[in-house]
Parts: C-alpha cells; structure tokens; sequence
C-alpha cells in the first residue's frame, strides 16, 4: 500500500505535528527503530510501515554556541544561543535556546522544547517553528 | 614500511594565488591554475593527453552558475572531453580527486586533470554566510538560524567541556597557520599575527572569534593524475598517491553520537592509512580541513596524530609547526592561505605535491617522504583523505 502525503512519515509532518503541542516521531512497525525526523524509509531494515509515537520534550542541553554573525533572515535577533538538547529517551534536536543568559549555559543542564511561544523570524517554508527554553 | 603500492601518480599541479580576484569569474582564474600544470609538465600535450576531468565547485548561487565542469574544460583547451563537477560542499576537490582516482583505476583514463574552484569574495558576509550554510542540513540546521561557523562552535564548546581545550589553543593554531602563510608566496593572508591579535577578535560565533575562521577568498587549482605506469613519460619526479578514504556520515551534527570529532575523517583516515599501510606516525606532514581552528585540533586527533583531547598539547609544543615533529598545514592553511571552497581540497594537494618534489622553497619540510591531505565537506557530512608519497 503506497503512502498519502498525509500519511508520509515526513519531516513536514513532524512541523506540523508541533501545532498539536507533541514531538511526533516515526517508529519503524518492523524492527522498532525511532526516527527523528521521521523518515520514509527505514534506514536500518528497510521497511516503509511506520506509526507516530510521541517523545518526551523534557532533556539536558549536550552543547551551544552564541550566533554573533548571523544569516540575513536572523540578524535583527542575533545575538542569538543556539544548542542541541538530548531528550529523554536519547534523540536529540537543535534549536535556538530562549530565556537563558549566557551565564546561565551550562552543558547538562535540564530544557525544555517549547511550541507555543517562540519568538524567532520565519523563512521558507512556512512551517510551525519550536524552541528551548529552560 | 612503505609497501602501499601507487593507486595513481601525480604528474604536475598548479593553484593560483589566493586573494580577491576582482574582475575575474571562477573559470577565467581556474585557467591560472591550469596553464601553471600544463607549465610544469612540459612533455604533457593537455589536448593529445587529458582524457577526463573533474571539477570541485560547491557553489552556483556565487555567481549564479552552475556546470561547472563544462565550464571550465572550455576555458582551458579541452572542450570535447568528459568533464564533470562533483559537489561534496568544502570537500568538492577532495570527492574529485577520489573520483578521479576512481577513472584512474577503472582504465577508462589514462589522464585526468583534478581541481576545483570558487569565487567568492564579491558577496557580502551575510551572503557568504547563507551560502556556505547551505552545506548543512536545511529543515533543522539553517531554518533554525544555525550557521557554519555556529556548527563548528558546538563542537568546539564540547570539545572544551570534555578536555579542558581553552580559546587560546584555538589562536596557538591561527598564530601557526599565518606564521606558514608568511612563508608562501600565494597565501592569501602573509602576515604574521599574535595570540592577544586572535584573542582580542570579535565573536564570530562564541567561542569561535573571527581569527578562529578561515578567509573568504577566490581561487583554483589543480592537479594531473596518470596511471603509475606511464608516469616517468611524463615527469622524473612525480609522487605517488598510495592511500584513498573517502566517508559520509549525517549531514545534520545533531545526530551524531559525539561532538568532539568526526566519524567520516576517523573512518576515511582508517581505509587510507590500511590502503598505504601506514600508520600516523609514518606520516611527514599534513595539510587538515583547518576551515576553523577548532577543526584542526580536532583533525590531529581523529588523524592519529594525538590522542583525543590531546591536540592544544601538540600545538603548545610547536610540534605542528613547520620544524616540528608533524608540520601540519605548511601552506598556511585553509586559515590563512584562504579557503576557495570547492578549490581546497587539491590545493591541499598541491602544498603536499610541493613538499615531496623539493619544490616548497621558504616553507620545505625535510626530507618530506610522505604525505597527507584531510579535505572535510560540511559539518563532516564528507570525508576526503588521502596519503601520497614522494617518488624519490
């Protein structure tokens, strides 16, 4: 059975999702591997039979950086801390950290992925955006 | 123990100077390049010889250009034969150098010009700054507002957190890298600099500092590969390429298992060095993806030439400094000599092609009997390495 876009196992769909407040990602029905992003094809067995399953969006930060010289599209925000958070569970995602000076970063520390209230410029495409926030 | 046998020879190189190139496009400074290879070689008649082509170029949004392959076998005599642009981001010529390699050995070329080129430094920083980001992942690196120099800062800010490294090793290895560039006549930046120079720099992306990142510039250049067995028709002294890796591993930096090294160089390193059975240690000299000083620490160690979380030692130590007991980017580097992206990895290529002919004047490594070139697409996404070993 081919797949409808809407139930490809997109990294489209996983924006959308967002708006539902989850971190949805694709959990392979065959050999159980959890894909974020979800992926069309399973790149340890192959298959293209996935369900969604949702993450915790609670984790610890692994490591940031403060963006001085920023992209056109980021310059009006820069300076602006970028870090990739590990989530409970071990998947782990990049994203602009809000609400924590520079002083305040530690590697360990505890995150938090946040849908609803983010402050950051939109670009192509239009997809919902999140950031981390403590 | 050098046992590895040739998989190629190198008859001839040639690279333009590195700086701004006012008033030329990518295919007008690609033909320095060639016509100094073609110079070198006498007995090499380019239209009766150069069967195939390969052209690192990373960028159409530069010049609003694509196709570079064509482009450049145009411009330098050869219209008519194969030639084809091979893409890997910063590690363009280095996936072209292996590609030719690959032509190479299959026996479909006997000869095979290897380059690449850029032309970058007409753009703005904003510009260069959105297009090399394109070389890492879209949908969760650049649409999050994640740079290049952003990427490299992770690693560096890890790196840090797990082995005490301190900002100021990242300047010891600026500080080398423009000491070498002094020595090289087409370096793009021949001066010297101080730690407190490097240190006192503006933020880039912390902790990185804008002496921490390699230059914007424009450039080309190129390389002549034969068969080993037809080599001496064309050169007394050509020099062996006797170890190939090339890896991929996730573009996106956030999947990877560890922040403080890359696994495509560990893994391209390992087959390289299998391939030439060699170790690090039998190794002379390097020229390493040093696109952020941080990379190159990093590089010494999935290299081989340190252990993890070694690097800032060998650099308080001036051991990868020319005189040292592993010179490590003798042109100056992707630092100071400038960083042309798709022109870097056979740039790479020509330092070490100088070094083992003899050839490298202010900047000679002695008796430099063996060479490598670590040439990085991306955040890591692309390996290229190679090891290369002097005729004599």
């Amino acid at each position: 059975m081919s797949n409808t876009p809407e139930t490809f196992f997109s990294i489209e769909q996983f924006y959308q999702l967002l708006t539902q407040g989850k971190l949805m990602a694709g959990k392979c029905l065959k050999c159980g591997k959890i894909h974020l992003p979800p992926r069309p094809l399973c790149d340890t067995c192959y298959t293209t039979q996935f369900e969604w399953t949702q993450i915790p969006n609670k984790g610890h930060l692994l490591t940031y950086t403060i963006i001085h010289i920023a992209p056109t599209q980021f310059q009006n925000l820069a300076p602006y801390t970028i870090g990739i958070i590990e989530l409970e569970g071990g998947l782990k995602l990049p994203g602009i950290i809000q609400d924590v000076s520079q002083e305040k970063l530690k590697i360990g520390m505890t995150l938090t992925v946040d849908f609803s209230t983010c402050d950051i410029p939109q670009n192509w495409p239009k997809w919902p955006k999140y950031c981390i926030k403590p | 123990m050098l046992n590895g046998k040739p998989l190629v020879s190198i008859v001839s190189a040639g690279l333009s100077k590195f700086q701004k190139h006012d008033g030329l496009l990518a295919r007008e400074i690609f033909t320095i390049a060639a016509q100094e290879a073609f110079a070198r070689c006498p007995k090499l008649e380019p239209k009766r010889d150069i069967k195939s082509m390969f052209i690192g170029h990373m960028g159409e949004a530069y010049e609003h250009q694509g196709h570079m392959g064509a482009i450049i076998a145009d411009w330098i005599g050869l219209l008519g034969i194969p030639a084809t642009r091979c893409e890997a981001a910063c590690g363009s010529s280095g996936a072209a150098l292996r590609t030719g390699i690959y032509a190479v050995m299959s026996g479909l070329a006997d000869v095979v010009m290897v380059g690449g080129v850029e032309k970058m430094s007409h753009r703005t920083t904003a510009e260069v700054t959105e297009y090399l980001a394109m070389a890492s992942d879209y949908p969760f690196e650049q649409y999050h507002g994640i740079t290049f120099p952003g990427l490299y800062a992770l690693m560096a800010t890890r790196h840090m957190h797990d082995y005490g490294t301190k900002e100021e090793h990242f300047a010891m290895a600026a500080v080398k890298n423009h000491y070498h560039a002094s020595l090289n006549p087409k370096a793009h930046m021949q001066k010297e600099i101080t730690i407190e120079t490097a240190m006192q720099s503006r933020y880039v992306a912390w902790p990185l500092k804008l002496y921490d990142c390699s230059l914007v510039t424009d450039g080309a250049s190129c390389i002549i590969l034969t068969k080993p067995e037809i080599a001496a028709k064309y050169t007394d002294n050509p020099v062996h390429i006797i170890g190939s890796g090339q890896a991929s591993d996730s573009i996106g930096l956030y999947e990877r298992q560890d922040f403080t090294s890359l696994n495509s160089t560990k893994t391209a390193a390992k087959n390289a060095y299998e391939m030439a059975k060699l170790s690090p240690q039998d190794i002379d000299l390097a020229e390493v993806h040093d696109c952020f000083t941080s990379a190159e620490l990093i590089a010494y160690e999935d290299l081989g030439f340190c252990k993890p979380g070694e690097s800032g030692k060998l650099l308080e130590n001036n051991q990868t400094k020319i005189g040292g007991s592993i010179p490590v980017n003798t042109s100056g580097g992707l630092k100071a000599k400038g960083h042309p992206v798709g022109a870097t990895g056979t740039a790479q290529t020509y330092e070490i092609y100088l070094q083992l002919t003899g050839q490298a004047e202010r900047r000679q490594v002695k008796d430099a009997k063996t060479g490598l070139t670590h040439n990085v697409g991306g955040s890591g996404a692309t390996a290229a390495i190679h090891i290369y070993r002097s005729a004599q």
